[in-house]
């Protein structure tokens, strides 16, 4: 058929006319055959509404169970060793066996999945998150002290959870701001940056009496209070006279979840062992 | 004695307003007070300087409304896809995101801002300036309603500046497309009245015995954004002289209405509407008959009966019950082959007119933007099964859907009709530069195929990297992962949206020198019905 036998339809508007050409055969074609697969696949599956519920589908098939089928699986096939891995004393698993393996490939998950937001997707912490790679712990970096921290968390509302709390020193007027002075320009020599020398010898007496209950006189911290150290050069919240000035000031309280009330034992387990293989563990 | 009524509703309007302003309970509010004072205060004194006037029988087409219009579209769809562009590059570089905008120009305010000045602003502006055109034409009878047409032009840009400003000050409601509270929600409403009263009007006063196919398009849209408007946005409000509203409908029920809406504001809106400016100013420009008539009749009815059943496949795998989402997704497909009929009736109306794509830089443009409808509405119906949506949704590849249907399709059209309507309502012989058409096609091209292709490729990576697991069943990637894996095609996007922005900034300078440099055109149309 020559598209030049078509005639229009006979009406015009503003010059537009129109042909009358027939419905194209595929289009048609495939239309019907869409409409019957509609019919075919709403019968199939749940789809039709009557008063109270709907039509559950001859295949009963639904979102819910596919998932629990597939979560099922992974459970049933896991089962034997998350229970070993539940019961396991964390410290004593042997480094090379499969246990240990899957452990921390279980708690890399977890950890992506639940730890990463805050201590970054490779461990390496934060602004006010610590890192995990390195060696340097505020509550202690053997394997079962990560395992305690993880299942009861930090500063939360549990009982179990890790606490301590930092006096806000310029704050609550428990020190002189000149004191204040002082112990930042001691805190900044204990860690060998620049320095006023004569206001640190001050702030070294201010040190004694107000801070080495904590970070010790030697300013090296206490892992019992999650008093971090100060003379290395990391530093939780940063370790520059403006920011170490904020911290004597108005203290910090990190908080960190109770994982314990959202993961099974074997997932806190788990995170405890790949936490404690990612570099720094004790 | 019209006048004067006028002027004593606008003048209490103003004292109303001005109250609102004084006594309103947030900032957002307050400002929007002044807005609409100060629109009341123009109104009335433009009024007042009109009464007494004798003024002639208007004759001929009310074409000034449609002149408004087309300034307003190019206008805000610079805007609109200048912020998309910087919105692309905060995406790509979040330090983007400067302290000093916190609150006001973060990726969260901006992205509203967005969407809708391209969706509303620009989309809406074409819509009703084309739909004010092509019914008159197609009528042969002035637009119905007087000075109805501008009432519907300057409160629907009232409309916009309103939700504008709103997303900044955060005067939304939090539903995607439908963010503007209630006081402007039920201006939005009077305005759309009458934007139906002067559209019907034309149709009812039309001397051409048939009505044609355009404008049961553009009435499809005009009804059903009326309907799915007010259904979706029951709200009430916490005080009259506060921002805040409560939403009638909650948890699965609200989130179904919102996706019941947000898909038929792009199934009328963006589909319906246009398909209505895609079967007058193809034909025209290409002038040749309309493939075929049939085929308009059959694909109409089936378009806008399907469509409405479809927007249960944005909520696959959410707390929908199963069988509202397999309905969405079965009427989804179906759809696929009603919307294939546009794009047929709209390619095969040029069949004995495609050596016009070497020669006619305009038409190309419009038979790109039917080639992405085409492509568009496959991808639709494709996301909307299942198990394609388990991988696809809320991955990067619903984005480059939503991008090659709106900048293929509905922005091209749009250039499209803006290179048509310019000459002929500014009586110009011919558009200053078919070189700088060209110019605009190609970057607008080579900017979506950017866009599109790199969302594609982010969106299934992204989908894959989400759902890998290892041999033990175990999560394979962090979220941010797949944040940082997605950078470098964030980076391809945003340079997609600055072509796309190169092109639109080349057209409006075209047809700025078309109004003022072309040639004028010697004989100016007349109204008549074509026998």
């Amino acid at each position: 058929m020559s598209k030049k036998d078509v005639e229009t339809t006979g009406h015009s508007w503003d010059g537009i006319e129109e042909l009358n050409n027939p419905l194209p055969r595929w289009w048609l074609m495939v239309f019907y055959a869409c409409i019957i697969w509609a019919i075919a696949y709403s019968i199939a599956m749940p789809a039709w509404p009557g008063i109270k519920t709907a039509t559950a589908g001859m295949l009963g098939w639904s979102t819910r169970a596919e998932v629990a089928k597939d979560i099922a699986s992974f459970e049933e096939m896991n089962a034997g060793v998350n229970a070993e891995l539940a019961s396991a004393d964390v410290t004593t698993i042997d480094v090379n066996s499969d246990l240990h393996n899957y452990g921390v490939n279980m708690g890399a998950a977890v950890f992506r999945a639940n730890c990463s937001q805050c201590h970054g997707s490779g461990a390496a912490g934060n602004v006010g998150y610590p890192n995990l790679l390195d060696n340097d712990w505020l509550w202690g970096g053997t394997i079962d002290e990560v395992a305690y921290t993880i299942q009861h968390g930090v500063r939360n509302e549990t009982d179990e959870a890790r606490y301590s709390e930092m006096p806000k020193f310029g704050a609550d007027e428990l020190l002189e701001p000149a004191q204040i002075d002082q112990v930042v320009e001691y805190v900044l020599s204990m860690s060998g940056q620049d320095h006023d020398a004569a206001m640190a010898t001050e702030g070294a007496v201010v040190f004694a009496d107000n801070c080495a209950a904590c970070h010790l006189e030697d300013g090296t911290g206490d892992l019992f209070q999650g008093a971090p150290n100060l003379t290395d050069a990391i530093w939780l919240y940063g370790g520059d006279r403006a920011t170490i000035k904020e911290t004597v000031t108005n203290a910090r309280f990190g908080v960190m979840p109770a994982w314990g009330q959202r993961l099974s034992q074997a997932e806190v387990n788990a995170a405890a062992l790949y936490v404690h293989q990612l570099g720094g563990g004790q | 004695m019209w006048n004067y009524i006028k002027l004593a509703v606008l003048g209490i309007a103003v004292v109303l307003f001005g109250l609102a302003a004084n006594y309103g309970r947030d900032f957002g509010y307050q400002i929007h007070a002044l807005i609409f004072m100060a629109a009341a205060a123009i109104t009335f004194i433009y009024t007042l300087r009109m009464t007494g006037d004798v003024k002639a029988q208007p004759e001929g087409y009310f074409d000034g409304v449609v002149r408004y219009g087309v300034i307003a579209t190019a206008g805000w769809g610079v805007v609109g896809f200048l912020v998309g562009t910087f919105i692309a590059f905060q995406l790509a570089f979040p330090s983007l995101n400067f302290e000093f905008l916190q609150g006001h120009g973060n990726f969260g305010r901006l992205r509203p801002l967005h969407t809708s000045a391209v969706i509303f602003a620009f989309g809406g502006n074409a819509l009703i300036a084309s739909s004010f055109y092509v019914v008159q034409r197609t009528s042969a009878a002035r637009l119905f309603g007087g000075g109805l047409g501008w009432f519907v032009f300057w409160g629907y840009n009232l409309f916009i500046v309103l939700a504008a400003t709103g997303y900044v000050l955060g005067v939304t409601q939090s539903k995607e497309y439908a963010e503007p509270e209630w006081y402007i929600d039920l201006w939005l409403t009077i305005v759309w009245v009458a934007y139906l009263v002067a559209f019907m009007g034309t149709i009812f006063k039309r001397k051409e015995k048939h009505i044609y196919v355009a404008n049961w398009f553009y009435l499809s849209f005009i009804v059903t954004i009326a309907m799915l408007h007010i259904v979706n946005n029951l709200v009430i409000p916490v005080s009259f002289l506060g921002s805040r509203s409560v939403m009638v409908m909650s948890g699965v029920q609200d989130a179904m209405t919102q996706w019941w809406y947000g898909h038929n504001a792009v199934g009328f809106f963006l589909t319906a509407g246009f398909l209505g400016m895609m079967y007058y100013f193809v034909p025209k420009q290409a002038e040749r008959p309309v493939f075929s008539y049939k085929l308009s009749i059959i694909h109409f009815w089936a378009l806008i009966f399907l469509y409405i059943w479809a927007g249960p496949h944005h909520l696959h795998y959410t707390a929908l019950p199963d069988w509202a989402s397999t309905l969405g997704m079965v009427f989804s497909i179906v759809l696929w082959m009603p919307s294939w009929g546009g794009m047929i009736n709209g390619l095969m109306t040029l069949s004995g007119a495609w050596d016009k794509l070497r020669t006619d830089p305009v038409i190309r443009m419009m038979v790109i933007s039917v080639g992405f409808y085409g492509m568009s509405t496959f991808e639709g119906p494709m996301m909307s099964i299942r198990a394609v949506n388990s991988l696809s949704h809320y991955t990067d590849w619903t984005i480059g859907h939503v991008h090659s249907g709106a900048l293929g399709w509905n922005g091209m059209i749009t250039f499209g009709a803006l290179y048509f309507l310019t000459p002929r309502l500014w009586n110009r012989d011919r558009l200053y530069s078919l070189g700088l058409v060209s110019w605009h096609f190609w970057l607008a091209t080579i900017g979506i195929v950017l866009y599109a292709a790199s969302m594609w490729v982010t969106g299934i990576m992204e989908g894959l990297m989400w759902r890998e697991v290892d041999s033990q069943g175990f999560l394979v990637n962090a979220f941010a992962d797949t944040v940082s894996a997605k950078h470098p095609m964030y980076v391809v996007r945003a340079l997609g949206g600055v072509l796309y922005l190169t092109g639109a900034i080349i057209m409006c300078y075209n047809l700025i020198m078309t109004v003022r440099r072309s040639p004028a055109k010697a004989d100016v149309p007349a109204m008549a019905p074509a026998e």
